[in-house]
C-alpha cells in the first residue's frame, strides 16, 4: 500500500509532461466508448440506490392517511414533521447522546493509541516491534462476532455490564489493528531526511512523534477517524449484548426498538431511520473527499 | 506513560548512538494498542476455544462439559443449515457483487464530472447502519404500501420475509445494496493506479475497449480483486445485524447464518457451550478464507487487507 501511494504521488506531476495532446485524446475516445454500457449501468445502479432512499425521505413526511392512501411513491401531499416530533419525544436526544459518548470515546483512544504504535512499527527496529505488528496484521482476520461470548462474560466479571464503557473497550480494540495498518502506511512514507533533521536539531523520538509525522499524517488520521467512527456509530451486536437498560441505547439499538414500539406507524418508524442517519450525512458532506480518497489509498491495490 | 517515555527517550538519545535509542524507546509506545488488543480481542479469542468445552447459562457458574457441545453441534443438522446458508450467501453475494462493483468502479473512475457526482450518490448506503437498511427494507416490501405498488409493479408485491427461497434471495439483495458502494470505491481506487501509459500502448497496437478491459484493466485490477473479495467474503461471515433485523433468521431457518446461529443459541437458548463451538468454527472458516485468497495473491503484503469488516 505504501508503494501505491508513493507510485501515485509521482504519477501526479508527472502526467502533464508525459502525455502528449494525442495520447490523451486517444484516453479521451476510450473513456467514451466505455461510456455506453457502463453509463446505463451507472444509472440503473443509481435508481436502484436512490429509489429506496427516496421512499424513507418522502414517506417520514406523510401523515398515516397520506401513507395509507396514496400511491406509496408519490410525494406527500401534505408533508408534516409530526413523525419527526414523535420520534425526537420518544427520548431520541438521549439515545444520541450516548452514541456520540460512544463514538467519540472509542475513536479518540483508538486513533491516539494506534498512531503511537504505527510510529513505533515504523521508526523503531527489533524483533519486538516486527512481532507487535504480525500480532495486529493477524487481528485484521478476526471476526468481532466470534468473540462476543467471552467479551460478554469479560464484561461481566470486570462488572462493567450494562455500561457505556462495555460497548467502548471491545469498540477500541478490534478498530487497532486496521488503524495502526493504515496509519503506519502514511507514516512509512514521510521522508526519511525530515526525521533525521529533526534529530540532529536534538528533537527527541517522543516530540518527532508529536511534531513531525502527527502533522504529516493528519489526512490519514482523518480518514481513519471518520471511518471508525462510522462503525462504531452503526455498530449493533456490541450494544444488543453488552447493554440492557432503556437509557443506555444508542442509535441502531433505538431504532430496532422503535420499530416494535410504533409497528403501526411505519411514517415514524422511518423518520427516526432517517434522523439516525443524519449526523453522519452532516459528516460525510463536509468530510467528503477526504474520506473517500483517503479510503481509496487505504484500501486499493 | 507519557512523561517516562519521554524521559527514556531523552536520556538514551543524549547517551548513545542512533540504534540503540531507538531501540529501548520506541517498544513503549505500542503498550497501550498492545494492551487493548490482548485484553479485548486476543484474549476473547483464546477464550472462545475455552467457553467450547464449558457448560454455561450465560449466568451462572460455568462447568466443564468435555467434549460434549463439539457432539452435539456436530451432530446437528442445524449446524449444516447455518453451514450452507453461509456458504450459499457469501458465494452468491460475490458473484453479485463482484462483477457490479468492478464495472462501477471503471465507470466512475472516468474524468467526466456527472460521473463524480453519481459516485457521491453511491455512497449514501454505507451511511446507514445495517439496522436501519433492514427497518427500511421492511417498509419498502409491505406488499400493500411497499415500492411495488409505488412501481405499479404488483409482481413485485411478494410476502418477501414469508417464504423461505424469496426471504433468502433479498437477504442477498439488500446485502448488495449496502456493500456494492463500498466495493465500487475500492474498484474505483485500483483503477486509478493504472498506468495510462498502458492503454495508450495498447491504442496504438489497435486494440477495442473490450480487449483493452480483458487485457489491461483485470489483469492490473488483479489484487484489488483479492482484496475486495478478501473484504467480501470474511465480511459475509459477519452480516450478523443485517439479517437478525430483516428476517431474524426465518421464516424457519431459512436464514439463519452461522454468526445468527451462535447468538440465538447462546443469547436466546442461553446455550453459551454450542454457541462457542460455532463461534470456534466462524473463526477458522475465516481464518482458511484469508490464507487462502491471501495465496491467490501470493503476496504477504495483501495481508493488510483482510479486515472482517
Amino acid at each position: 500500500m505504501s508503494t501505491v501511494l508513493k507510485s501515485d504521488r509521482k504519477a501526479a506531476p508527472d502526467n502533464p509532461p508525459a502525455h502528449s495532446v494525442k495520447a490523451r485524446q486517444s484516453l479521451g475516445t476510450r473513456v467514451k466508448r466505455l461510456n455506453i454500457p457502463g453509463g446505463l449501468g451507472g444509472w440503473i445502479w443509481l435508481a436502484v440506490i436512490i429509489v429506496p432512499v427516496y421512499y424513507i425521505v418522502i414517506t417520514s413526511l406523510k401523515t398515516s392517511e397520506g401513507y395509507f392512501g396514496q400511491n406509496p411513491l408519490a410525494p406527500p401531499t401534505a408533508p408534516t414533521l409530526e413523525n419527526y416530533q414523535l420520534v425526537l419525544e420518544a427520548n431520541f436526544a438521549a439515545y444520541f447522546m450516548n452514541s456520540v459518548i460512544v463514538t467519540l470515546g472509542s475513536v479518540i483512544p483508538t486513533v491516539l493509541i494506534s498512531f503511537m504504535a504505527a510510529f513505533a512499527i515504523v521508526r523503531g527496529h527489533g524483533r519486538y516491534l516486527k512481532f507487535v505488528n504480525g500480532m495486529f496484521l493477524m487481528g485484521l482476520a478476526i471476526p468481532l462476532q466470534a468473540t462476543i461470548i467471552p467479551i460478554y462474560l469479560m464484561i461481566i466479571r470486570l462488572n462493567l455490564y450494562d455500561s457505556i464503557l462495555a460497548i467502548m473497550l471491545p469498540s477500541i480494540a478490534f478498530a487497532i489493528p486496521l488503524t495502526v495498518l493504515i496509519l503506519s502506511n502514511f507514516i512509512r512514507d514521510v521522508p526519511n531526511e525530515l526525521f533525521e533533521s529533526m534529530r540532529l536539531d536534538g528533537c527527541s523520538e517522543w516530540q518527532t512523534m508529536w511534531r513531525l509525522a502527527l502533522p504529516l499524517t493528519r489526512p490519514a488520521i482523518v480518514t481513519v477517524a471518520i471511518y471508525n467512527g462510522l462503525h462504531v456509530w452503526n455498530g449493533f451486536l456490541l450494544p444488543l449484548v453488552l447493554t440492557q437498560s432503556p437509557e443506555l441505547r444508542v442509535l441502531p439499538l433505538a431504532l430496532w426498538t422503535f420499530q416494535g414500539e410504533f409497528s403501526v406507524n411505519i411514517p415514524a418508524v422511518l423518520a427516526s431511520v432517517v434522523l439516525s442517519t443524519l449526523p453522519i450525512l452532516v459528516i460525510y458532506v463536509l468530510g467528503r473527499r477526504q474520506l473517500v480518497s483517503g479510503l481509496t489509498a487505504g484500501f486499493s491495490k | 506513560m507519557s512523561s517516562s517515555t519521554t524521559h527514556r527517550a531523552a536520556n538514551v538519545s543524549r547517551s548513545s548512538e542512533r540504534r540503540p535509542a531507538q531501540k529501548s524507546a520506541l517498544p513503549w509506545l505500542t503498550l497501550p494498542a498492545l494492551f487493548f488488543f490482548l485484553v479485548f480481542a486476543v484474549v476473547p479469542l483464546v477464550g472462545v476455544l475455552v467457553l467450547s468445552f464449558a457448560d454455561w447459562d450465560g449466568i451462572g457458574a460455568i462447568g466443564a462439559a468435555g467434549m460434549e457441545n463439539w457432539a452435539s453441534v456436530l451432530t446437528d443438522p442445524g449446524l449444516y443449515n447455518a453451514l450452507g446458508l453461509t456458504f450459499m450467501i457469501m458465494i452468491v453475494s460475490w458473484l453479485v457483487q463482484t462483477p457490479i462493483s468492478l464495472l462501477l468502479g471503471v465507470f466512475t473512475a472516468g474524468s467526466q464530472r456527472y460521473r463524480a457526482a453519481l459516485a457521491v450518490l453511491y455512497f449514501l448506503p454505507l451511511l446507514l447502519s445495517s439496522a436501519a437498511v433492514a427497518i427500511a427494507y421492511k417498509a419498502l416490501l409491505d406488499p400493500n404500501f411497499g415500492l411495488a405498488m409505488g412501481l405499479g409493479l404488483p409482481f413485485l408485491a411478494q410476502d418477501w420475509l414469508g417464504v423461505p427461497q424469496l426471504a433468502l434471495g433479498l437477504v442477498i439483495f439488500v446485502i448488495a445494496w449496502q456493500f456494492v458502494p463500498f466495493h465500487t470505491l475500492i474498484y474505483q481506487g485500483g483503477v486509478r493506479q493504472i498506468p495510462k501509459s498502458l492503454y495508450e500502448a495498447a491504442q496504438i497496437d489497435g486494440a477495442g475497449t473490450i480487449k483493452q478491459f480483458f487485457h489491461i484493466t483485470l489483469p492490473q485490477l488483479k489484487y484489488t480483486i483479492i482484496t475486495s473479495s478478501t473484504l467480501m467474503v470474511v465480511g459475509s461471515l459477519t452480516y450478523f445485524d443485517l439479517i437478525f433485523v430483516l428476517t431474524g433468521g426465518g421464516p424457519g431457518n431459512s436464514t439463519r447464518i452461522l454468526a445468527l446461529d451462535m447468538y440465538l443459541r447462546g443469547f436466546r437458548a442461553n446455550l453459551m457451550g454450542p454457541a462457542s463451538v460455532i463461534a470456534v468454527i466462524l473463526v477458522v472458516i475465516g481464518l482458511a478464507l484469508a490464507l487462502f485468497l491471501q495465496r491467490l495473491g501470493g503476496k504477504d503484503k495483501q495481508g493488510s487487507q483482510l479486515e472482517g469488516l
